[in-house]
């Protein structure tokens, strides 16, 4: 059974979740979230987060936690009930 | 005998001594050398590294300058005669292994051991800075250390102002600014090293006026100029960090691959509306475990304009880079002053709609073309290039 996460989703993304702060999705790794979060209706978000051959985009960290999955499994990372995903885009403003 | 003289024999009897060369050797273990002669004596020269605390405030400060009550204090005096007197009384605070070092000063110099000629604060810089002397972690010698420091802001924009700023009060002895823009009035609703009367400046002008008169005791180097392949060892080197200040990609890189290179830790911060971000990437720091990360470990490519817009594009609360260049200058301060914990391997973000700091885990990527093999810098690219093609794809 897959476990319920909240997904944090940045200023600079949230134009592509309906305008929400956060996403509640069900999914037991992060692939699972991913293809959830299309799902749900936000393929967009789901395309600015990785790129056609699912790979995690190079401008985009994904923390489980304070973690980054590129530190963890990456995609095959895990998840489990409570967690905190967050989306953490490059940006560049100063 | 002179009562002074009975009273130094007396000392003698009880406080042990130690020769300048087992001083020396000992100074450079656990031992704590503490010269507690007068400013106007340590100014001719005092033992390299020693403490520098004088008589008439020792025992009121010492415990801040030296919390360790059983680590070795070898206590020097010009001669060896206020010595002792210091060292019986630090005894009788508590410290457990207090000795006199023999000859004082005139010794250590006959001996040929190193000595330093630390830079003196003036009545005025004690004045201007001692709300932070105070600080047990700074004092006088940390002062000091902040005035002989060269810190490279590039960008005097948003998050240059506020870093600037504060670098500037508080002492921090050489500052360079770097930007080729001139004044506008739609950046003062953020940019407040600036003013009205002066649009239409190169920023780095006005820049350095507003700095000046804030604390016209520091240099203020102006490099008008954009900083790219050919210009940026040039323009970096000599500084001892650098505060990324930019508002575009390009910079970012160039920045962090300069810095690379020239070993330097670089002071990152970035922003987008109502969010920020902020760490320290110094992968060359001397290692004291795991490597850390630089900004390509975090973020290996840039992201694709339409999805990075710039301030000018998306907007921005002119607050924001207030409260994440003065991050970035209190990461600066802590780098230069070797004290705390700095953000290296943290990304810390802040939302300022939820007053919300958030903290993540910063990791090196174990194959990171510029980090990864630190003697082998792969060189400079073409950064607009690099940027421009970012694709969504």
């Amino acid at each position: 059974m897959s476990a319920e996460v909240t997904v944090r989703i940045p200023e600079a993304l949230r134009q592509f979740a309906g305008g929400s702060r956060e996403l509640r999705i069900a999914a037991s790794s992060i692939e699972e979230l991913m293809t959830g979060t299309a799902a749900a209706g936000y393929g967009a978000l789901v395309n600015h987060i990785c790129a056609r051959d699912g790979q995690l985009r190079p401008f985009v960290n994904l923390y489980v936690g304070d973690a980054s999955i590129r530190a963890l499994d990456g995609l095959r990372t895990n998840l489990k009930t409570g967690d905190v995903v967050t989306i953490l885009p490059s940006i560049a403003g100063g | 005998m002179s009562g002074r003289e009975q009273r130094l024999a007396e000392l003698r009897e009880h406080v042990p001594q130690v020769a300048p060369e087992e001083a020396y050797r000992l100074a450079q273990g656990s031992a704590t050398l503490l010269d507690v002669r007068d400013p106007e004596e340590w100014a001719a020269g005092s033992p390299r590294g020693a403490v520098r605390l004088g008589r008439s405030f020792l025992e009121l400060k010492v415990e801040d300058a030296i919390p360790g009550m059983h680590d070795p204090v070898l206590v020097l005096c010009a001669s060896g005669s206020r010595s002792l007197f210091a060292a019986e009384s630090l005894l009788q605070l508590g410290y457990q292994d207090v000795r006199s070092v023999a000859g004082g000063y005139a010794a250590w110099k006959r001996a040929g051991l190193p000595s330093e000629h630390p830079r003196m604060l003036s009545a005025q810089e004690r004045n201007r800075y001692a709300r932070q002397m105070r600080i047990p972690e700074i004092g006088e010698q940390g002062q000091e250390k902040l005035l002989a420091s060269r810190v490279l802001l590039v960008g005097a924009g948003a998050l240059g102002s506020p870093a600037a700023l504060y670098l500037a009060a508080a002492g921090v002895g050489t500052l360079g600014i770097v930007d080729a823009d001139t004044v506008e009035l739609s950046n003062l609703q953020r940019q407040i090293l600036h003013t009205t009367e002066r649009v239409g400046m190169p920023k780095t002008e006005s820049a350095w006026q507003t700095l000046n008169a804030l604390n016209p005791s520091i240099q203020i180097n102006t490099h008008q100029l954009r900083l790219d392949s050919a210009n940026a060892e040039e323009v970096v080197r000599g500084y001892d960090l650098v505060i990324d200040g930019t508002d575009n990609f390009p910079a970012r890189y160039l920045l962090n691959d300069v810095c690379l290179k020239l070993k330097l830790p670089y002071v990152y911060g970035s922003i987008y509306r109502f969010e920020g971000q902020v760490s320290v990437f110094w992968p060359t720091a001397a290692p004291t475990g795991a490597p850390t990360p630089c900004y390509r470990c975090l973020y290996p490519a840039p992201a694709p304009p339409e999805l990075a817009p710039s301030c000018a594009e998306a907007g921005v609360l002119g607050v924001l880079p207030g409260v994440i260049g003065t991050l970035q200058a209190v990461e600066a301060l802590k780098l230069l002053l070797q004290l705390g914990e700095t953000l290296i391997g943290r990304l810390l973000c802040y939302d300022a709609t939820t007053a919300t700091f958030r903290e993540f885990k910063t990791t090196a990527d174990p194959q990171c073309p510029y980090c990864s093999k630190l003697e082998a810098f792969p060189g400079y690219i073409d950064y607009d290039a690099f940027c421009r093609d970012a694709q969504v794809a």
